[in-house]
């Protein structure tokens, strides 16, 4: 029905598009290290030497663990099997809230105990206003 | 039917469409902003600064929609030689750039406020600035190849090169840890975790701005047809 150079070129994109999805997949795996923007405490945990460069924490603000004082945060960044304590001195962003999302980027002391230099807030995917979380029923 | 394209034709039609699509370009965006500035509600979280996500998720959306066209175009001119697309293709990008930029300074606004930084090498920002280096090859490739048929083949091939990270872009929050949040809206199962009083605003921005990039391709589109026919080419 087409051409033989219709289905040349068909083949040629056939052929290109594997090449280059193949090449990205293969690279995307091989870094995968960096790819990811921060580890989860668990993570941190399983890590087998702790390397004095500076990485990134994610996870949870656990709940009553923030304590201030005077210009020193301390709270614990838990994904609910591993917990790991932050200090850091400095403003905090303004969605920074026990029991919200936080990335704290700074240095590993031990596996337990993280001095943060940047605290960054990681909000969810969830809007709604401030009604309806009242409705819900949740703080 | 693959092969040839009569630009006069197209043009009768095109050439009178931007002023109605201007006139529902101006309600849609009107309306829109008005949903989005003073009708809808503020985040419980996030308070005003949501607002920001009702220019910031349309024109990221926006910009991966016409990648995604410009891809399937130039798979139709580089494989059965259509002129039209790749010219349909050609008239379509400059939008689908000027929002990806918009969808990245907007994010850095939004950025600033929430998560406490302009810029974070994540997965998604990274794949989004992707995004807008393959549409700067793409615009400069059309402008740099003087040969007719060098250009087609060479633009069809940057888009069709590009396209492996539009999947990227998508994915990127549930493959890896990234600042950036996940996506609110299932594509799939179409489940939201925006309220619906948030939605509309979300919605009829889209709109504003799907329509506002019909009315830059078609102003772009007819001038290509122009230009043929001031070379005296009733068909490619």
């Amino acid at each position: 029905m087409y051409g033989k150079k219709v289905k040349l070129r068909f083949l040629f994109l056939v052929l290109l598009l594997a090449t280059v999805i193949l090449t990205v997949f293969l690279i995307l795996q091989s870094l995968k290290e960096n790819v990811i923007y921060f580890q989860s405490p668990s993570e941190i945990n399983s890590l087998i030497e702790i390397e004095s460069k500076k990485i990134r924490v994610g996870g949870m603000v656990k709940e009553k663990s923030v304590v201030i004082n005077s210009n020193e945060v301390n709270f614990i960044i838990t994904d609910f099997k591993n917990e790991i304590n932050v200090t850091y001195s400095g403003a905090v962003p303004n969605l920074f809230a026990e029991g919200k999302g936080v990335v704290a980027e700074g240095f590993l002391k031990d596996k337990n105990y993280f001095s943060a230099t940047k605290i960054l807030a990681k909000h969810d995917e969830n809007y709604m206003p401030p009604e309806v979380k009242e409705a819900l029923g949740v703080k | 039917m693959f092969r040839y394209f009569e630009p006069n034709k197209i043009f009768a039609i095109t050439s009178k469409a931007p002023k109605y699509v201007l006139f529902l370009f101006i309600v849609v965006l009107t309306i829109g902003l008005i949903e989005a500035l003073i009708l809808s509600p503020e985040d419980y979280k996030q308070s005003d600064s949501v607002r920001i996500m009702y220019v910031h998720v349309p024109a990221a959306w926006i910009s991966l929609g016409i990648f995604s066209s410009l891809t399937l175009l130039s798979i139709g001119s580089f494989i059965f030689k259509n002129k039209n697309f790749a010219l349909i293709a050609k008239s379509l990008a400059p939008s689908g750039f000027v929002f990806n930029i918009v969808a990245l300074v907007t994010g850095s606004i939004w950025g600033k406020p929430t998560w406490g930084t302009w810029w974070a090498w994540d997965a998604r920002i990274t794949s989004m600035l992707v995004l807008a280096l393959f549409y700067g090859m793409y615009l400069l490739a059309w402008r740099i190849y003087e040969d007719k048929e060098e250009v087609v083949k060479i633009t069809s091939i940057i888009a069709i090169i590009g396209v492996v990270n539009v999947p990227v872009i998508k994915y990127s929050v549930d493959w890896w840890n990234t600042l950036h949040q996940p996506a609110s809206i299932n594509i799939i199962t179409t489940n939201t975790a925006i309220h619906s009083s948030m939605l509309i605003p979300l919605g009829l921005m889209t709109a504003a701005f799907a329509l506002f990039s019909l009315l830059i391709f078609l102003m772009k589109y007819n001038t290509e047809l122009i230009k043929l026919k001031n070379k005296g080419l009733d068909r490619l």
